[in-house]
Parts: C-alpha cells; structure tokens; sequence
C-alpha cells in the first residue's frame, strides 16, 4: 500500500475520521469575530439536541446555534461535496485537471440559479437549486459535446471546460446586469464568489442530505471508479457498464455541485487540489481515496471558513477568496507534475 | 465455454468495418486473427470481447447471445488484454493485477485472502514476483504487458483475447509474451501482426481482408503465398515445417525471385 497512512482498521479510521470531522465542526462554531469558549459551544448544542438546560447567555447561544454551527455544518458538506466531484471526474475523465469548477459546471450551476432567482425561470416548479442542476447538466453536456468535437487529446476537455466557464460566467453577468435590480446584483455579486454568511438551518437540510448521499452513491462506485484506471475500454472488459456508471455519477457530481452552488455560490479548487492532496495521504485506491477526500474536504473548507472571518478583521472575505489563495499555486504544481509524468 | 461470431457485421461513421464474419473459437485453442491494418482485427476483437454491439449477426457464448448477458458476466468468462492500456496513476504493480478480481466483487464486498491468493498466482505465472511493489510508471513496456495479462488471468477466465498484445516489445518480449499465452490453460484469441508468430504459436489462423474472414484454419493451410500476395501485397517464400507449420520469409518489394535476393548483375 502506498500512502503514508498507518494501517488502521476499518472501524478506528472511521471513528478517527468523525472525532476529527467533529472536532473541525466544533473549531468552526467556536472561532469567529467574537471567539467563544469551547465549553459554550459544547454546552449550546447539548442545550439545543437534548434539552440538557445549561444556563447561558442567550446571546451567545443564539450565535453559536443559529449561525455559527449551521455554517460549520454546511461548509463541511459542501468542501466533502466538492472533494468528491472532483475525485470522480478525475477518475472517469481520466485526467488530473478536472473539477466541478474547471469543467464548468459550477459556472453552469450559477447561471441556472441565478436564471431562477433573477428571471424566475420555470417559477413555482423550479426552485434554486433545481436551476442549478440544470444549469450544472446543460453545462456539462456543453463541455463534454465541445470536447468530443475538438477530439480526443488530454486537454481537449479542459480548455472546453475554460470556454464552457467564460460562456456560464458571461450569461450570468448578462442576466444580472439585465434583469436585477442594483440590490439583487449587489447580493448575486457577493454570492458567485462563494460566501457562506447567508447559511441558515434551512441549508443545512439540503446541504447534508445531499452530501451523505453522494458519499454513499460515490462508495457504491469505488471498485468501478478504480476499474477506470486504464481507461474506460478496460473498465468494461473488467466488467463495468461503462455507460450506466457515467450516467449515475456524472449525474451524482453535477446534483453535488448544484446543491452547494445554490447555497454558498461557485467555490474553486477545493475539487482539484483536495483529492490530489488525499492521493498523496491514502493512495490511488478510491474505496480509501473517496471517504478521505470526503473528510479532508470537510476540514479544508471548515479551516477556510474560519480564516475568511478572522483574516480581516471586522470583514468577512469571500470563501472562495481563500480556497483561490491556496489552491492556485496547488494547481500550478499539480500542472506542472502532470506534464513531467507524461 | 465455446465462443462463436455468427454473421456478425460492424459498421462506424458509415463505413462498413466487419462483413459477415463467422466464426467459432474451440475450446483450448490459440487462435490467431492476421490481417493488414485496418482488416477489421480490433473490431472482431471487441465484438468478441462483449464490448461493442454487431450491427447484425450474433456473438454466442456457450449458445448464449453476449448481448443478454450482463457486462460483469461476461468479464467472469472472457478476459481481454488491449493494445496499450496506459494509465497516469500511481498504482502499484500489483494494484494493476488486482483490478482482474473487479467482475468477482461487488460494491461492498470486502477483498478476501482467496482473492490475495488468486492474484499471488497470476502474477508468479507471468513471472513477475519480484517486481509486484514497483510503480506502474517505472516499469519497462514489456514488464506492463505481462502485468497485464496477470490482470486478465486474475479475472479467472475461460477465454483470453489479447489485441496485438506485443506491439512495441522487443522481439525478445514479443516471443516470451506469446510463450507465456501458449502455456495458459485456457482458449486464446490474439489480433497479431506477425505472421511468423502466427505460424509458431497458434493452432488455428484466421486471415482477414477488408472486414472478411478470407481463410481459417491450421496456419500452413491459411499462411500461403498466394494468399499473402493478395491480402498483403506482399511476395513471400513459405516454407514448410514439421507438424504441420511453416515459417514465412518476406521478400523486399522489387526484389526478382526466389529465395534469397540475387546481386544485381552488371549490363
């Protein structure tokens, strides 16, 4: 086994994996403009799951529980959504580059929402984050038709990802400029460089769901996704159905990526660097790559969370910000290897 | 386990590729399929392989149409071994082998020690035991290929198809590849390009020219030089072996005649 992980059993990593999961969750909801003290914290949930009646400042209680633990909850869902997107399109792609982001589907994702919240497109039946899906499908449909058509070379797909982005973008800001009102684009504006401020309770009812289903739609897939080692000719001689493999999981990725659109807005590079980081920990093997990426992208994001709120302080910097800032240089390097493996 | 192709034809972006081809692999046999690029070799092989749909005709296995059976049953019985299969991961030698136990496991079935033991095999039958930690990428072509076949073994199959398995090995590689398929235990079909390797390996030849089956049978029998003049356009002395084989010598285009080339004469 390659990695650098000590063999552990199945049982102990998964409960290492959730006190490390929790332990992020708790930091999460503790730091912040105004620190609180992990004890309250500890308490306030105690408090609010099963009425265990701490007396304390309601204030506090109301901060932890209202914002801060649901915003810890959804960054967590949505850096282990975008983790396992990319984890998936880098397998069946077969191609190191591939995220949610770069191929576009993110900037398909916002332009479906924003066409719902803006134009109220498909009003009443659709809501945002069914936009987004359609919009994350369409984007991808685009992506992939464009590089089949420019053919079959390694970077085909990225560079119809780059276009298929340009163009998501450009109909977002089309519709923002035409369409909404000076407060609506301010708030869009906000929204599309990825901000998790606006996180209630309600998100976190889509956010998790959706997660837990990815990871366990993902797991179900993990010998399949390995079988594409060789490409996907080989996985169907392994005994795949190649086609019905696509569909689901490209599918699964595209719900991933809309749903965490909808709520925090288009966050780059978690998708790209994360799973390459849990390679380098867990190995190439997806029954151990996909739950690590899963809980690495959980932490990662959770970690960026914070830094976004204390960075500057008094001002919140859009997430995506930080997962720019590190995951930029990580993508240069991630470039750069790839071209010497080649 | 017999595997059949009846009829079948193939066709992609209207150009007809496989015409009407039949055929029937006998159980234990090598069989080779020669033929000039673009014969239809690859094409009758995935065919074979379950991979692709005949446009009309069948695939049977064991009487059964392939298209009814599931992809994972099929993998259960043939394994196919590509031209190149290249991969940009960092996976061990061994982690290639043990992709083989995919159509044996299910989503959540844990790896057991007989799937370990079935994957220890194979990779002593090719002859790579030492070598099972090494990465991928730091392997030479022919050490890949063995692997690769150790994949395919690993899969447990009763038929073993292998598409031009030693393009880009060294002669050495290209002899000790096919040696190694000849000692297997099982039916093999290999799309090879050397006619010479067909005529020392296999059991049964079947020559192919634009998407046809133009002859099939013992590789004296298929291997003439009239028929290689035709389908080649090549001029070729053969000569004939005992049991039954032949050994083919290429002449270079232009050369007069018989068999070695003669000094041009001053005029």
């Amino acid at each position: 086994m390659i990695g650098i992980v000590p063999s552990l059993s199945r049982t102990s990593a998964s409960l290492l994996a959730l006190v490390v999961l929790l332990v992020a969750l708790w930091l999460g909801a503790a730091i912040g403009e105004t620190s609180i003290p992990m004890g309250v914290v500890a308490k306030t949930v105690a408090n609010r799951l099963w009425d265990a009646g701490y007396g304390l400042d309601a204030l506090d209680e109301g901060i932890i529980w209202n914002y801060r633990v649901s915003r810890a909850i959804v960054a967590a869902c949505c850096g282990s959504a975008l983790a396992l997107s990319g984890v998936v399109l880098q397998s069946l792609l077969r191609n190191p580059l591939a995220d949610p982001y770069i191929l576009g589907i993110s900037a398909g994702a916002s332009t479906g929402a924003v066409g719902v919240a803006v134009l109220g497109i498909g009003a009443g039946l659709m809501t945002l984050p069914a936009g987004a899906f359609v919009g994350a499908i369409l984007a991808f449909g685009l992506v992939s038709l464009l590089a089949m058509r420019a053919g079959r070379g390694h970077g085909a797909i990225i560079l119809a990802g780059v276009a298929g982005s340009q163009l998501f973008n450009a109909l977002t800001s089309l519709i923002v400029t035409k369409a909404a009102n000076a407060e609506q684009a301010r708030a869009i504006m906000f929204w599309l460089l990825g901000n998790l401020s606006g996180v209630r309770w309600p998100d976190v009812w889509l956010a998790v769901p959706v997660a837990v289903v990815g990871l366990i739609v993902c797991l179900w897939h993990a010998r399949a996704l390995d079988a594409f080692t060789f490409g996907s000719e080989s996985a169907a001689s392994l005994g795949i159905p190649v086609r019905r493999v696509y569909v689901v999981l490209i599918g699964t990725t595209a719900m991933m990526t809309a749903a965490m659109v909808s709520i925090v807005g288009s966050i780059g590079f978690v998708g790209l660097v994360i799973p390459h980081v849990s390679r380098m920990i867990v190995g190439v093997r997806h029954g151990l790559l996909l739950p690590a990426s899963a809980l690495i992208g959980a932490v990662f994001m959770i970690a960026a969370d914070i830094v976004s709120r204390v960075v500057i302080p008094g001002q919140v910097l859009p997430i995506g910000v930080v997962t720019a800032l590190v995951g930029a240089p990580a993508f240069a390097v991630i470039l750069s290897q790839s071209r010497t493996v080649r | 386990m017999k595997l059949s192709a009846c009829n079948v034809s193939w066709s992609t972006g209207g150009v007809s590729i496989l015409r009407d081809v039949s055929l029937d692999v006998v159980a234990g046999e090598f069989l080779g399929i020669v033929g000039p690029n673009g014969s239809g070799k690859t094409s009758l092989m995935s065919l074979l392989a379950g991979l692709r749909r005949p446009r009309s005709g069948r695939v049977l296995l064991d009487g059964q149409s392939v298209d009814k059976l599931g992809r994972k049953e099929i993998a259960r019985r043939i394994a196919l071994v590509e031209q190149q299969a290249e991969t940009s991961e960092r996976i061990s030698a061994r982690q290639a082998v043990e992709l083989g136990r995919t159509p044996h496991l299910g989503p959540f079935t844990p790896w057991s020690a007989r799937d370990d033991d079935i994957v220890d095999e194979a990779i002593r039958n090719v002859g790579m035991a030492q070598l099972t930690a090494r990465m991928w990428h730091t392997l030479s072509g022919g050490e890949r290929q063995r692997l690769h076949i150790a994949r395919a073994l690993a899969q447990e199959p009763q038929i073993l198809l292998l598409d031009e398995p030693t393009n880009h090995l060294d002669i050495g590689h290209q002899i000790g590849l096919l040696h190694l398929v000849r000692q297997q235990k099982l039916t093999a079909v290999a799309a090879l390009h050397d006619l010479n390797h067909a005529a020392m390996f296999c059991d049964r030849v079947a020559l192919m020219s634009g998407g046809r089956i133009a002859a099939l049978g013992r590789p004296y029998e298929v291997l003439t030089e009239e028929r290689i003049r035709t389908v080649f356009g090549l001029d070729v002395d053969v000569e004939h072996e005992g049991e039954g084989r032949c050994h083919i010598r290429y002449r270079a285009p232009g050369a007069p005649t018989a068999v070695r080339p003669m000094l041009k004469r001053i005029s």
